[in-house]
């Protein structure tokens, strides 16, 4: 058997095996939860502004997301998120609170492989590659305004 | 603030920005790492065309929730601290306005590996 006629066979079996997400409620799934996560960070952002109304807009949703990204670790570490996760798809990954769990659930999954080269390293496995192009087009965005 | 209408909005156009998501992980089954990639290059692509701003009024955190708004951020910080202060603010500014959510996330998912431990799939 060749190789390329087994990669076929592999793909196919694997394909087989997928478990197949229903395209139309999942994409109800990932807006309802979606939506609602960002209710939440809207709600935290008002709460904010309630209780110490000298803050800016700007402060109080910095401190929505912070408070996001710290709920989401949690339930990480409990296993909840990742039940929400297989329900809501996107409507999880695409909120900060799926930047959280990017780097929380490495975290807690490669504990086992040591401290720092399991835990700390891999920590960053998807966090890292979102900073990184994060960090090199905002500069790319600040040098074009400056020069221009 | 507390404005049932804004909530709405925010309802809405996080959902939807969400649901466009899913349809890319649908369509190209892009890994979650491309998808947050994808995203977050959109949302500074949005900041530089001056076309967050707009959004952001009127959909609040509908936008900066998703993470369209940390990319957004992002490119806001380095524009901003550049035209304060010249070519070093484009090196420290983008990284200074989201050093909260990193350090955050950082942070939380530390404590998080330490306390909690995998368990083993049945």
């Amino acid at each position: 058997m060749n190789e390329k006629e087994r990669n076929q066979r592999y793909n196919a079996y694997v394909s087989a095996k997928m478990t197949k997400t229903k395209p139309w409620p999942s994409l109800f799934h990932a807006f309802w939860v979606g939506g609602l996560i960002c209710c939440l960070g809207e709600l935290i952002k008002d709460l904010c502004l309630y209780i110490s109304p000298e803050l800016s807009t700007q402060t109080a949703s910095t401190w929505s997301l912070i408070a996001l990204i710290v709920l989401a670790a949690l339930l990480t570490g409990l296993g909840i998120f990742d039940r929400i996760g297989a329900y809501a798809g996107a409507g999880t990954i695409i909120p900060i609170t799926g930047f959280s769990n990017s780097i929380a659930s490495p975290a807690v999954e490669f504990k086992r492989e040591g401290l720092v080269f399991g835990l700390m390293a891999k920590m960053f496995i998807i966090a890292g590659p979102v900073i990184v192009t994060g960090v090199v087009a905002s500069i790319i965005v600040g040098l074009v305004y400056l020069f221009i | 603030m507390f404005d049932p209408i804004m909530y709405l909005k925010v309802f809405l156009v996080g959902g939807f920005v969400c649901m466009i998501g899913q349809i890319l992980i649908i369509t190209t089954k892009m890994t979650s790492a491309r998808i947050l990639v994808s995203f977050l290059l959109f949302g500074v692509a949005l900041e530089a065309l001056g076309l967050f701003q707009p959004i952001r009024d009127f959909a609040g955190s509908g936008i900066t929730v998703p993470i369209i708004g940390f990319g957004a951020s992002l490119a806001h910080g380095a524009i901003d601290a550049g035209n304060s202060m010249g070519l070093l603010g484009v090196f420290t500014g983008g990284l200074s306005a989201v050093a909260g959510g990193i350090a955050a996330a950082i942070l939380a998912g530390y404590l998080v590996g330490l306390i909690f431990t995998s368990k083993t799939k049945k």
